[in-house]
């Protein structure tokens, strides 16, 4: 079966126009795959590569070298994208549009028909328990709605894959539990779920496979349930064996 | 297919709630009360100068607003990131500068419809004739001077890094070229070689911005243009705009956002 997120030895390299500085390396020589219906959990410290991996596979950034794909298209041609729903760290939409406007503009990109997109819109509004404040501009939304119009706009186009970067970050308990049903009911559907997060006991639970970036380099990928069979320990504790880092002696 | 007319809308709905044309209303209703103005005065000298007056201030307010709003359209998606969710969709960077491009040119035509509307009625009432087609003519030949205007305030927001340096700059240059540009092959005669050939060499590159310029005909109550002329100078702009919007793409094509 071919792989829906295919990364062939990827390197990324950003040049620093100040005379005398090197080349940063962001991603050294990663390969990995996801395949249908996983939820694959992206770690790694923040420097790690992870954003960078994901901004290739978005077709935001241009690789060094080495190849991605989405479902077998190179992600630099834009149709790799129409079968993708990608939710940013931070909530980056219109403000001056209202939950259902932007959902509206975003069905369209997708060439949506509108009476499909109207059904659509109802259901995600519903989804993210957003249909109360629908006719509301985004900017008087708290940052909890605002991250919940972008897992609405993710889903807008019934992906067969969704990319999630840090989709908790900055939520309250209650909007975390929410986004982590939200995945969860996804992965039932049988969508096949890319995400980067620094909350690993949620990683643990919602993710079947992990993989660990370090310094640009994949440093252990692996089934979360092996993984903790091999080292003993909780995923936390693992993660923090593989960058090295060293708990302070207690005086 | 969409996604061009989706982005166009989404520029006129972020103009109309940032109310940056209510402030060209505002103008609109100036631009009328004078007009009745003269009228009252029953005085036609007065009466077409004050017309001059008016259509300056409607070139003068439409060519601000068509650069105002067009330099900070793509800037302002980089700096809020809304361009990520925006390029995460099957989304190319030649659709987000045709679709900025085409809401923007919208949104001028628009007001500027407005403007000429107000500005007919008002003529024709007192004029004791309708028209209608020289407004319509002057109106359309405006709107394809805007289009090359704000195809270059475009590819100038790709290039300079902030949106004020760029409206700036190019309305220096669209004001130099409209002023300057149809008289250069005037300075190329009495001047030495090789700058006769430099100076008439920018005369024939440069956009004639004048051209479009169809004020006189509406003051002075000349015939139409011929509209074999009027489609030349469309195709001419349309020309003109799509050289700019192309170096855009280019330009943003190579831009790497910083993500």
């Amino acid at each position: 079966m071919e792989p829906i997120v295919e990364i062939k030895d990827l390197r990324v390299e950003y040049r620093n126009r100040a005379l005398g500085q090197a080349t940063k390396v962001a991603v050294d020589g990663l390969s990995l795959s996801v395949h249908k219906g996983e939820v694959f959990g992206f770690l790694g410290p923040n420097g790690a590569g992870k954003t960078t991996t994901m901004n290739v596979l978005l077709g935001f950034v241009n690789a060094t070298s080495g190849n991605a794909s989405l479902f077998g298209v190179n992600v630099r041609e834009p149709i790799a994208r129409q079968r993708i729903g990608y939710l940013p760290e931070m909530t980056y939409y219109y403000k001056f549009l209202t939950a259902e406007e932007l959902l509206r503009f975003y069905a369209k990109v997708f060439g949506i028909p509108r009476s499909e997109a109207d059904k659509r819109i109802d259901r995600l509004l519903k989804l993210v328990e957003l249909e109360a404040v629908r006719k509301r501009t985004i900017k008087s939304y708290s940052k909890g709605m605002q991250q919940r119009v972008g897992l609405a706009q993710a889903l807008i186009n019934d992906p067969d894959l969704l990319i999630l970067d840090e989709p908790t970050s900055g939520l309250d308990p209650i909007g975390r539990m929410k986004v982590r049903e939200i995945i969860q009911r996804l992965k039932n559907e049988g969508k096949t779920v890319f995400f980067s997060s620094h909350e690993l006991g949620e990683v643990e639970t919602v993710c079947d496979r992990v993989a660990i970036l370090h310094q640009g380099k994949l440093m252990v990928e692996g089934r979360v349930n092996e993984l903790m069979q091999k080292y003993q320990c909780n995923l936390e504790q693992i993660f923090l064996q593989i960058i090295g880092y060293q708990q302070p002696a207690r005086p | 297919m969409n996604t061009i007319p989706a982005l166009a809308r989404v520029v006129l709905k972020e103009l109309y709630r940032r109310k940056d044309f209510y402030v060209l209303f505002i103008l609109t209703a100036l631009v009328t009360l004078l007009m009745a103005l003269a009228n009252l005065l029953n005085d036609n000298k007065i009466a077409g100068y004050v017309k001059e007056v008016c259509l300056l201030l409607i070139w003068i307010s439409t060519l601000a607003m068509a650069v105002g709003t067009t330099a900070r359209q793509i800037p302002a998606e980089c700096e809020n990131r809304t361009i990520f969710p925006l390029l995460a969709k099957p989304v190319t960077r030649a659709h987000v500068v045709v679709g900025k491009f085409l809401g923007c040119w919208l949104a001028c035509g628009i007001a500027l419809a407005c403007f000429y509307l107000f500005l007919g009625v008002i003529s024709s009432s007192y004029e004791h004739e309708l028209r209608a087609l020289n407004y319509l003519e002057a109106f359309w030949m405006h709107w394809m001077f805007l289009a090359v205007a704000i195809a270059m305030v475009l590819f100038g927001s790709v290039i300079f890094a902030a949106s004020s340096s760029n409206a700036t700059i190019c309305l220096v240059i669209i004001i130099g070229v409209f002023l300057v540009g149809g008289h250069l092959d005037q300075v190329a005669i009495g001047r030495p070689e090789p700058y006769r050939t430099g100076i008439s060499l920018i005369y024939y590159v440069l956009p004639h911005l004048d051209w479009f310029d169809l004020r006189n005909l509406l003051v002075v109550q000349t015939g139409l243009v011929d509209m074999a002329d009027c489609a030349l100078a469309s195709l001419y702009a349309a020309a003109y705009a799509a050289f700019f919007l192309f170096a855009a793409w280019l330009a943003f094509r190579r831009k790497a956002l910083n993500t």
